[in-house]
């Protein structure tokens, strides 16, 4: 199981021959992803990385049949990657690119309310079906298969919690990086729904950080709806009002989004919360050994 | 990014938004001149002299005042500027304030009374969509309207496919309770508000107080502007606003070397990679028992010239006790980072205070012999739960 991909999604690369684009492109072919070729306007016909690169989603989905794209263009042009991902009939879009303007985001929230596709990120470190498929910019070599489902709005924050599950003797099912900005497609609530329902996945880590409402949106919804124990962090219990701190969305506005408000509301709906993040993989092993 | 109000209201201004009319000044003779010529335009001695820093409550720590005559407007002016202003928001220190703004006087008698409102225009996050947020309560504290008395705050949320519909702004006048040419003006005021927001790429507008005067115009008194830094690429003239003077010298040093950094007033130092890691860094210092000296993310390519300029901007802050170094190698190489510190190290002379490297992820391993190798000072640690150990045994001495 796991979810979102795994070992059959067949991935395009938006941005392919880009440095970025080719890097990453080059790691997740190494980790194994079914990646089946990019997309550069204006570079179609030629290959890339032995793998076709077309001018067009289009194109890309019509002769490959991806289902699957992960977006590595400049901010300027993510808004219309991103749309361009969801007409073609792309189902699942990683959005890596950090940057993108809020208005941009807003439109392409509502051009995909409608299409039957969903997005990870922007501003994310992508998805990771451990020993299958790595959609995203994470180091593989840290995840080993298990039955424990991350999200997390932070990149190297998830990797630290990866690595403790797997010191701790666990293991990953999927890991989501829903990303740090302001407007995301994958709030926090439908990542841990996945997990939630997710056979194979028996614990569910849930990494958030100040600003906005969306841990506590996904706290209530588990207090009604939770079958598995969740092992729940916040950052920036440290953090100062008013300011950003690096992500987009990192900042503190009212009473409601800070560290200690989200950690007592997700204590209150039956979370394990740590104050510690280097007790998150501790955490998650004992609540699983209390099964 | 902030910007000052004389600065916000000329752009809401450039797009038919009413706003109380004003000159900005840099020394009382400047302010004296202001006021020549708002008589000339308003024929009345009256002006407001208002400091403009990057702080809301400004009133309340003294920084606005009214002056009936230019010998009030000269004194009023040489006492705001260069004053620390104190506000609510500034923080115990205040902020060091360069010019004024000489505002015309809006709150002149006539025909009815005058009445302030609140209005602002931001994101809904869980929605995905904007709203404008408004209030009869105007001129006080919105945090507190909304805490004593949520009622009297009301939202209307804006179709993206749409925009603001004319029917929206009629209910958001009839909301606030005015009525014949008050309602007019008003209807024109939000609809050129939103306008502006929308062109502009702004995050956030507050307009606290909008006013109707007694000649039942609406106009806005003060206006917080707040623009989308990820949209500053497409706004060249407004990117021009930034005022680094507003900002710490210590961030904007940092910005330049593409170091994402924030000043907080603790004893411990810390270099992350990536924004959630560094966040749960500081935390991680304040549970081992210190407090963060600052927020400081060094991003997804740290190499040995982020490196040194981390440890110099960190160094620059007299109040670091201890550096604590936390890097969770993807991309990026724990041994590059490693020799990073070691050549900044060397290169920088004698760092004072103990440093504490923390090295995760790729190359780890070799990172860690580095360090132990390299005769420096410094602890090194791989697991996180180590590295706060270290941090509370540094302090400890």
């Amino acid at each position: 199981m796991s979810v979102l991909v795994n070992k059959n999604s067949k991935v395009i690369v938006q941005g392919f021959t880009g440095k970025e684009g080719t890097y990453h492109a080059e790691q997740m072919i190494a980790y194994g992803t079914n990646v089946v070729g990019g997309v550069t306007p204006g570079k179609g016909g030629q290959s890339h990385l032995d793998k076709p690169v077309f001018n067009t989603v289009k194109d890309a989905v019509d002769q490959t049949g991806a289902d699957v794209s992960i977006i590595f263009v400049p901010p300027a042009f993510g808004a219309d990657a991103i749309m361009e991902a969801a007409e073609a009939g792309i189902k699942v879009i990683v959005c890596i690119t950090e940057g993108i303007p809020t208005k941009d985001m807003i439109e392409v929230k509502e051009y995909i309310s409608d299409k039957d596709t969903r997005l990870i990120g922007p501003n994310c470190p992508g998805i990771i079906t451990a020993d299958e498929a790595k959609i995203g910019i994470m180091p593989g070599f840290i995840f080993k298969k298990g039955n424990v489902g991350v999200v997390s709005k932070s990149g190297t924050l998830t990797y630290e919690a990866v690595d403790q599950v797997v010191k701790a003797g666990l293991g990953i099912t999927t890991a989501i990086g829903i990303g740090g900005d302001p407007i995301i497609g994958t709030p926090t609530k439908e990542a841990v729904e996945m997990l939630m329902n997710d056979p194979e996945t028996h614990g569910i880590i849930m990494i958030g950080e100040i600003g906005g409402g969306m841990e506590a949106e996904a706290a209530r919804w588990i207090k009604d709806n939770g079958t598995k124990p969740v092992v729940g962090f916040i950052a920036g219990q440290t953090a100062p009002p008013g300011r950003r701190m690096g992500h987009a969305g990192a900042i503190v506005g009212g009473a409601d989004d800070t560290a200690a408000a989200k950690m007592k509301i997700m204590r209150e709906c039956g979370i394990r919360v740590v104050e510690s993040p280097a007790e998150i993989g501790a955490a998650m092993a004992e609540e699983l050994a209390k099964k | 990014m902030n910007i000052h109000e004389y600065q916000g209201k000329a752009i809401l201004k450039s797009f038919g938004v009413r706003v109380q009319e004003g000159i900005v000044a840099d020394t009382p003779e400047e302010a004296v001149a202001a006021a020549q010529k708002m008589k000339e335009d308003f024929n009345s001695d009256w002006v407001v002299v208002k400091a403009q820093i990057h702080a809301g409550g400004r009133g309340k720590g003294g920084g606005v005042k009214l002056a009936k005559n230019h010998d009030q407007v000269k004194e009023l002016a040489g006492q705001i500027i260069g004053m620390q202003l104190v506000t609510p928001q500034t923080g115990p220190e205040g902020k060091l304030v360069k010019k004024v703004l000489i505002a015309q006087d809006v709150y002149y008698p006539g025909e009815s009374d005058v009445k302030e409102f609140y209005m602002s225009v931001l994101l809904d996050r869980a929605k995905g969509r904007n709203i404008i947020m408004y209030s009869t309560e105007g001129g006080m504290d919105i945090e507190e309207v909304a805490h004593s008395t949520p009622e009297k705050i009301f939202k209307e949320e804006i179709d993206p496919k749409v925009g603001l519909q004319p029917f929206q702004a009629r209910k958001i006048a009839f909301n606030l309770g005015v009525s014949g040419d008050a309602f007019k003006d008003m209807v024109k005021f939000i609809t050129a508000l939103y306008k502006a927001y929308d062109a502009t790429d702004s995050s956030q507008f507050e307009i606290n107080p909008v006013l109707k005067t007694s000649d039942n115009k609406i106009l806005a008194v003060d206006a917080k502007v707040n623009l989308d830094d990820n949209a500053l690429y497409r706004h060249a003239d407004y990117a021009a606003m930034r005022d680094t003077d507003e900002e710490d010298p210590t961030e904007v040093e940092a910005s330049k070397s593409n170091l994402n950094y924030v000043k907080l007033d603790g004893n411990v130092g810390c270099m992350v990679n990536g924004a959630g890691l560094a966040m749960a860094t500081m935390d991680i210092i304040k549970l081992a028992g210190g407090e963060p000296a600052n927020f400081l993310d060094v991003g997804g390519t740290a190499n040995a010239q982020t490196v040194k300029a981390g440890f110099n901007i960190i160094l620059s802050d007299p109040n670091v006790k201890a550096i604590l170094i936390n890097i969770f190698g993807g991309i990026v190489r724990c041994d590059r980072v490693a020799q990073g510190v070691i050549d900044a190290y060397n290169e920088i002379g004698n760092i004072p205070v103990p440093i504490i490297v923390r090295l995760q992820g790729t190359n780890a391993k070799e990172a860690k012999e580095l360090i132990d190798n390299s005769g420096l000072q410094v602890y090194s640690a791989i697991l996180l739960k180590e590295a706060a150990e270290r941090v509370k045994e540094v302090l400890a001495k």
